[in-house]
């Protein structure tokens, strides 16, 4: 019996379960019905935007959250600043949008409600549906930006400055693909990050529940050096979500920086 | 790997609640009050520029302002020493005039009251003379029982006198 429970399936928390809904229909075929993935983007919504609204007293001297909130803003416009230069200030809205959905997406991932029967963490940043449309929209974004301000020259991104024409025709078609990897990498990125460390958590996990069911003495050697090493690689999660939201942020800064300024 | 197994049965509601949720973030929180609260720093970073001019503005014009006064203030002293040099000079000028006043008046009475004494010494000396020629004559008189002319007297006193 005890190894009946010990049976822990690293991958079910990645399972997408419809919770109403599940017969709604956008058009014939396009289920939209509203899973625990939607329920944890919408919950991530309403913390950015409770965090974002904690800062909206707007006062001449800002309280601690006011400080909080004016600090993520100015840490991306100093990224886009730095990046981008100052025409990287109206992407500020959306680079912080997606910074932040990203950031909270993860962290609350993270959170062990758990412990609460029948409530499960879900971390909609672990599915490549998700990432991979965020990736889609940044590289959309550098498309619509290089086109609309360079035209057909934003073709010429593909070859490097002052490169020999005989070089260019080698480069060019490496540059292209280089270009067009762009936003694999950057939802594989970021979804790889978060898959692998949930995954990592359950599998120590299935080690402790194993070990304990399988005596006291397996338990104590196995069990708890696996929950030590969760807990550090708990830690080590954090510092992943914060580091794969502001990578994400950073490449799409930097990409839109190739459409912005087009060498 | 429910990523990839459920992909068909999920694909559409992932992307299109994804939307929705990061839509309404990037419209309501992205668009609607990040750049408040970039226009609340930015206010910020202005009035501390502008208080920063205004207060170095202020330490210029105190500087300027304390340069003026100890300009007028050297003005001042040095007119004032002018002053107190001119009455000096004035007030030892008429005490020189009022010395020497004082100085030709004393020398005066002095000169008077030195030929005062030299008169009165002339007379005192003839009368002596003349006390002298008398005590002279009644002395011969009595010790040798002579008379002797005044004149004579007289002239034997004086040239005593005169020798003596």
């Amino acid at each position: 019996m005890a190894a009946e429970e010990g049976k822990v399936d690293p991958m079910k928390q990645f399972t997408i379960e419809p919770l109403f809904g599940s017969d709604w229909q956008l058009a014939d075929g396009f289920n939209i019905a509203f899973t625990n993935s939607a329920l944890w983007m919408a919950i991530t919504a309403v913390m950015v935007w409770i965090f974002v609204a904690g800062g909206m007293k707007r006062e001449l001297v800002p309280g601690r959250w006011q400080m909080a909130v004016e600090t993520m803003t100015g840490f991306i416009d100093d990224m886009l600043e730095a990046n981008i230069g100052k025409a990287g200030r109206k992407y500020v809205p959306y680079i912080f949008s997606l910074f932040m959905f990203i950031l909270f997406g993860n962290l609350l991932g993270l959170v062990p409600v758990g412990v609460i029967p029948g409530i499960h963490a879900f971390t909609f940043t672990s599915h490549f549906t998700v990432t991979g449309v965020l990736a889609i929209l940044s590289f959309s974004i550098v498309l619509i930006v290089g086109f609309w301000k360079h035209g057909f020259h934003f073709f010429s991104l593909f070859v490097p400055k002052d490169t020999p024409f005989v070089m260019a025709v080698f480069i060019a078609p490496i540059e292209f693909v280089s270009f067009m990897v762009r936003p694999f990498s950057l939802a594989l990125r970021l979804f790889v990050a978060m898959m692998a460390g949930h995954v990592l958590l359950k599998v120590l996990a299935s080690f402790v529940i194993a070990g304990g069911g399988a005596g006291p003495a397996l338990g104590a050697a196995v069990g708890i050096p696996s929950f030590v090493l969760m807990v550090a690689i708990s830690a080590l999660e954090i510092l992943v979500a914060g580091i794969q939201a502001y990578v994400f942020a950073l490449l799409t800064s930097l990409y839109i920086n190739d459409a912005e300024n087009l060498h | 790997m429910p990523q990839i197994v459920q992909i068909a049965d999920t694909i559409s509601s992932q992307v299109f609640w994804l939307l929705v949720f990061f839509g309404l973030t990037f419209l309501v929180v992205g668009l609607g009050m990040v750049p408040k609260i970039m226009g609340t720093v930015d206010l910020r970073d202005q009035q501390i520029a502008g208080d920063l001019a205004a207060a170095q503005a202020a330490r210029d014009a105190a500087d300027s302002e304390e340069e003026a006064w100890r300009k007028r203030e050297n003005e001042n002293r040095a007119a004032a020493q002018a002053l107190i040099a001119e009455a000096k000079a004035k007030a030892a000028k008429s005490a020189e005039a009022k010395l020497a006043k004082a100085q030709t008046k004393l020398d005066k009475q002095l000169a008077e009251a030195e030929a005062a004494i030299e008169a009165a010494r002339t007379s005192a000396m003839a009368e002596i003379e003349g006390v002298a020629a008398d005590a002279a004559r009644d002395i011969v008189a009595r010790v040798a029982g002579a008379q002797v002319e005044p004149a004579a007297a007289d002239a034997a006193v004086k040239e005593v006198m005169a020798h003596g």
